[in-house]
């Protein structure tokens, strides 16, 4: 399988790849770690004339701590965020999403930033990248913009990135004290994607009740969400097998699930169901 | 396009279409016939190299990606007629059948070694996630695995 023709470029600026991106417009793409990029060429679901590759771009996949915020650059590796001494410690759930990713193989060449803006329904990184309110900052013509993750996940692979721009990093704040989270999913056996992943972040406050309570879920609709009811049904709760069971079963409400040959939808709302319980007992259990 | 690449500590430097596929590249133009095409779509791990010491599959890579970097290719483990660790395991485990598979199990085997120097079973079935192999049901794989891990 060959994709189709088209004229590969070479980037070595982020203001480099922008202004080939502004010349080509629409006819192009960029390509990062090319996991999927290159695989929807194969099948020609993409035939882009021009392919501007970004992943030689210096600096890009940097990881630190910088004014409170933990950075990560675009261009970070799945296996990077997930190996990251600094996330490991400050920020485990991004670091176990990660390490959920694809294969081995896939997480060596795949990217952060381009798995977020593909927006696959199957993608792990939105759930977390929800739960922990990251913040997708994007650089374009007019210069640079911050998004909140709710805002920057439309649709099916549908994302509030304009054409000329591009995603250069992911920011969140360290988790406090007395907060956990947890990812967990059902795999698709054969391509690794989630059928349906939940991440959860709890916050308890000194008497052990829950204080903050955010979950992103991956693989149910056509674009992942932060399920709210969950969120607001377990707020001000102390956390026991039957609020969490409660509050878990608003996971699916109010959404479209996907069908197709790997699960229907009232198989996929019951996923959704079962993960989030799972993934708040396990963000509970680290938060005590 | 013209790429330079390192292949098995060799030098190349050789002019490609640009949206030749690195596997392509490794066994058509530089006559490596040891990495596979198996699915060509990224899940079966047959066509495994190693990118700056790093499993990748070259069926899902670029060869202008590649350029500039230092590849591995199975052919390059044996070392002055010298099975690498990892070919002998795979013979002496019985490792394989039909052999489809093995480069590509190779390879991977050999990013995860050189992370952990001695993974437990599910470490090692952890690590070959990405690939398959419809001969052998990975027992003697994992083992071959293991007769590697204990002489590196």
């Amino acid at each position: 399988m060959y994709p189709g023709a088209f004229e590969y470029h070479r980037a070595d600026s982020v203001a480099q790849a922008l202004s080939l991106l502004g010349r080509f417009g629409e006819q192009a793409k960029l390509l990062a770690g090319g996991q999927s990029l290159l695989p929807m060429m194969k099948l020609r679901l993409a035939e882009p004339r021009h392919l501007i590759d970004i992943g030689g771009i210096a600096g890009l996949d940097a990881i630190n701590e910088q004014g409170g915020r933990i950075r990560i650059g675009a261009l970070a590796r799945h296996d990077a965020v997930a190996s990251s001494d600094l996330l490991r410690r400050r920020l485990p759930l991004l670091a176990e999403c990660a390490a959920e990713i694809g294969d081995l193989q896939v997480r060596n060449m795949g990217t952060l930033g381009g798995s977020l803006v593909h927006a696959d329904p199957g993608a792990d990184y939105p759930a977390a990248v929800l739960a922990l309110e990251g913040e997708i900052v994007v650089e374009g013509p007019g210069g640079r913009r911050t998004l909140k993750a709710e805002q920057f996940f439309l649709d099916l692979m549908t994302t509030a990135l304009k054409p000329a721009e591009m995603l250069v990093e992911v920011n969140f704040a360290p988790l406090s004290a007395r907060t956990g989270g947890a990812y967990v999913k059902h795999r698709q056996p054969a391509s690794g994607f989630a059928l349906v992943g939940v991440a959860a972040v709890v916050g308890l406050n000194q008497g052990g009740a829950v204080e903050r309570c955010r979950v992103g879920v991956t693989g149910l609709a056509a674009a992942p969400f932060r399920a709210l009811a969950v969120e607001q049904a377990l707020t001000g709760k102390t956390p026991d097998a039957r609020s969490l069971a409660d509050a878990a079963s608003h996971a699916a409400d109010g959404k479209d699930a996907l069908s197709d040959i790997h699960a229907s939808a009232d198989f996929r709302a019951e996923l959704a169901r079962v993960h989030t319980q799972r993934a708040l007992e396990k963000a509970v259990e680290r938060a005590r | 396009m013209r790429v330079s690449m390192i292949v098995n500590g060799e030098q190349r430097q050789d002019e490609v279409e640009d949206r030749l596929l690195l596997v392509h590249y490794l066994r058509e133009v530089a006559g490596l016939t040891g990495t596979h095409v198996g699915c060509e779509s990224s899940l079966c791990g047959a066509c495994t190299v190693l990118l700056d010491g790093r499993a990748v599959k070259s069926c899902t890579l670029l060869a202008v990606q590649a350029s500039g970097r230092r590849l591995v290719t199975v052919e390059g483990l044996a070392q002055n007629g010298r099975l690498h660790p990892l070919q002998e395991g795979f013979w002496e485990e019985h490792g394989l059948q039909c052999g489809f598979c093995t480069p590509g199990m190779i390879m991977a085997a050999h990013d995860l070694l050189s992370r952990m120097k001695h993974p437990s079973e599910a470490e090692i079935r952890r690590g070959l996630e990405g690939n398959l192999c419809r001969c052998t049901g990975y027992q003697h794989i994992v083992k071959a695995i293991e007769y590697a891990a204990q002489r590196l």
